[in-house]
């Protein structure tokens, strides 16, 4: 599904990823740890499609080449990131901002548009899932959100825009045990075989609750181990500085 | 300024005109003689020529002030011309109009047979019988709502005219003002009587039947006990006019228990977005006195357009328990200046007054709004809320804001809230990422922006207004 090739990027002529190789098949949720700085987030947004970044090398999403393209497109494509530092939106209603997204996906695939009644059925089941009430639907876009009401707003729009391939970028960091465990259980609702996921993050918490099928860690703009869940242990106990020898 | 941004900016604002042939122009020049000829084209009564030459007079006396937050070059009042006739169509289909304006009118939903009235169409002799136009004028007969062009009242109704023309906008009140009524050309004259609710919006009729807009507009709209109007200027379609300077006059007069809703939709030609210039000046001075008890005079403006805007429309509050409310959508692109805001007088008592303006600046745009809350010292128990947001796109506009708060009365409240917000490129990249495109992005948030003062206006019209701020952002997005 997702294939990463030879991935170098730059910004501002400061080398941040330095030759990423990276494979995720329909069905499987990899994890990267690493510290600060690792390059990480970097990662997630090069995939996401932000600009700003100097790259070489190659994104296949489905087979098809991602860089040239918009990050609407790829969002459109099926591409989802749930970001680490969700953005404030003033003014712009949760549930009109999500309609919108659905909308333009639907529209995309050919589909025909939801109206603001299915919408709002449709919505209502899907924050019982993250365990948010309905005051947050008259709410403006993570206006007034709490770190941790911000990321549970992030796994909203997962479970509502369904993309096949989801980014989930430190969804982990500002939660409590009980927001972690809501979180964890949102996305294994969203899982099923047709799905890939990346997730991103520090602490091995999260990882026991959604358990990945791959692990890597990450130093310093390159992957520098693989492997499974035992990994991830082994990074708790650890640390990373065993991986720089 | 960030690539995203920019390349948004960058998009033209497209328009189009098409000039018709004029005639009966006078030459350039402002003396008395000018004004006798204006005066006797229209066949006015001597008690109108009688006050355009006081006027006049005292236009003479005074100095065009300056200390708007506005930069123009000088007028040359000697060379504007002070009077055209009504000019002749001279298109037969709209394939001849340029088709940019008409994907304009399109966007903005505007209806097939207007677009040609607009773009100077000749409209068929069919369309103009079965006239909506000859429905609602019958409708407003039968009701005893007077609505004509204000050079018509002068002649059928001088009575209401010499009541309460200057009342509330005397002739002296400011320099443009005092030009205004020494000039005016034509405008609207409304009159509700007792007890009656107007039957329509003022605005489908007035837009089927506009006359083109004059340069120095003078509109008086007269509500009496009990009565309720809801009258609508202007047009989402861009107006272009080769007349740059465009000082009007609106006096409204609410009578016991009356209510006058008075909305403002403006597109006027903005400029070259490369140099600014050309643009079109709108000095306006808009007032509404709410004379008696229970009254209510509602004021709500979107205005995108025009390369310099000064207007304050304002209330007058002093009747017992009457009400005043400003509710305004300014937006400023490219190299376009507004300064204004209101004005709410509190005479009476139990008085209240709304305030909510929202400002956006892009490009290089600048924006001062200025809010007068004067509470006088007999009006116990006056309360105002007032609210002032601004938002920016991009890094080279502006949005300043001057609260002016007098308060001579103890029992006064005042609330005042204000804001400051920008598009930034995160938040364009976060919309980006759920699959909306950054047009529909800058939309959404500047519509989410806009939507208290939105739903203030006639519905038919909130909804083109929202289209108007997608199509002047699409050329003006910064």
């Amino acid at each position: 599904m997702l294939e990463i090739k030879n991935l170098h990027v730059s910004i501002d002529n400061k080398k941040i990823l330095k030759g990423i190789n990276l494979t995720i098949i329909s069905g499987e949720l990899h994890a990267i740890m690493g510290r600060n700085g690792s390059g990480k987030s970097t990662l997630s947004h090069v995939i996401a499609g932000k600009e700003g970044y100097e790259i070489e090398g190659e994104i296949l999403f489905n087979g098809e080449s991602l860089l040239g393209k918009s990050p609407e497109e790829r969002a459109l494509a099926g591409i989802f990131m749930s970001f680490q530092y969700p953005v404030v939106i003033p003014g712009v209603n949760n549930t009109y901002f999500l309609k919108a997204a659905l909308n333009a996906k639907l529209k995309a695939n050919g589909q025909p548009e939801l109206d603001a009644m299915d919408f709002l059925s449709l919505i209502k089941e899907k924050i019982k899932l993250v365990g948010m009430d309905e005051s947050y639907l008259s709410r403006n876009v993570n206006d007034g959100f709490s770190g941790g009401e911000k990321k549970r707003n992030e796994i909203l729009q997962l479970l509502t825009l369904e993309p096949t391939f989801a980014i989930l970028d430190e969804t982990d960091s500002g939660l409590d045990i009980d927001a972690l465990k809501i979180i964890a259980n949102g996305v294994n609702q969203y899982r099923n075989s047709e799905r890939g996921i990346l997730a991103i993050t520090h602490y091995q918490r999260l990882l026991d609750y959604m358990k990945p099928d791959v692990v890597h860690a990450m130093i310093d703009g390159k992957i520098v181990k693989t492997g499974d869940m035992s990994l991830a242990k082994e990074l708790e106990e650890k640390g990373y500085s065993w991986l720089i020898d | 300024m960030s690539k995203i941004i920019e390349k948004a900016i960058d998009q033209e604002y497209k328009y189009g005109f098409v000039t018709d042939i004029e005639q009966d122009t006078l030459p350039p020049g402002l003396n008395e003689d000018v004004i006798r000829a204006i005066s006797e084209i229209k066949n006015e009564p001597e008690f109108m020529l009688k006050w355009r030459l006081k006027s006049y007079r005292q236009w003479l006396k005074m100095e065009e002030p300056t200390w708007a937050k506005v930069d123009y070059p000088p007028i040359d009042y000697q060379a504007i011309s002070y009077y055209s006739a009504p000019k002749k169509k001279e298109l037969n289909s709209l394939d001849e109009v340029d088709p940019e304006l008409l994907d304009t009118y399109t966007k903005l939903g505007i209806p097939l047979e207007e677009q040609k009235m607009l773009s100077g169409v000749a409209v068929d002799a069919v369309f103009d019988s079965v006239s909506v136009a000859t429905t609602f004028k019958d409708e407003l007969e039968k009701h005893g709502v007077i609505f004509c062009p204000f050079s018509e009242a002068v002649q059928s109704h001088p009575e209401l005219i010499k009541k309460y023309l200057g009342t509330v906008v005397p002739h002296t009140d400011n320099y443009f003002a005092a030009l205004n009524s020494a000039v005016f050309t034509d405008g609207s004259f409304v009159y509700i009587p007792k007890g009656v609710r107007c039957p329509m919006e003022l605005s489908t009729y007035f837009r089927i039947n506009a006359a083109k807009t004059g340069q120095f507009e003078r509109t008086l709209i007269i509500a009496d006990e009990g009565s309720y109007v809801s009258y609508l200027e202007g047009c989402t379609a861009p107006m272009r006019d080769e007349n740059q300077l465009h000082a009007a006059v609106v006096e409204l007069v609410a009578h016991e228990d009356a209510t006058i809703k008075y909305s403002t939709v403006q597109n006027w030609y903005p400029g070259d977005p490369k140099t600014g210039k050309g643009g079109i000046y709108n000095f306006v001075t808009k007032r509404g006195a709410c004379l008696e008890e229970n009254s209510k005079i509602s004021w709500t403006q979107v205005e995108t357009g025009s390369a310099i805007t000064w207007k304050y429309p304002s209330c007058i509050l002093k009747g017992d328990n009457s009400v005043g409310e400003f509710y305004s959508v300014a937006l400023t692109n490219n190299f376009q200046q507004a300064d204004t805001g209101t004005k709410m007088v509190h005479l009476g008592k139990n008085t209240k007054s709304t305030i909510i303006s929202k400002g956006i600046s892009a490009g290089k745009g600048q924006q001062t709004y200025r809010g007068g809350v004067k509470i006088m010292k007999n009006a116990d128990n006056a309360r105002n809320y007032s609210q002032c947001d601004s938002m920016l796109i991009g890094e080279q506009c502006g949005a300043h804001t001057f609260p002016y708060i007098d308060v001579r009365n103890p029992s006064a409240q005042m609330e005042h809230e204000a804001s400051t917000s920008s598009i930034g490129e995160d938040q364009i990249y976060y919309c980006n990422q759920r699959g909306i495109s950054t047009e529909d992005a800058v939309s959404l948030i500047v519509n989410g922006f806009c939507k208290e003062v939105f739903k203030e206006l006639p519905m038919e019209f909130a909804v083109e207004a929202q289209k108007l701020m997608g199509v002047s952002l699409e050329g003006a997005v910064g």
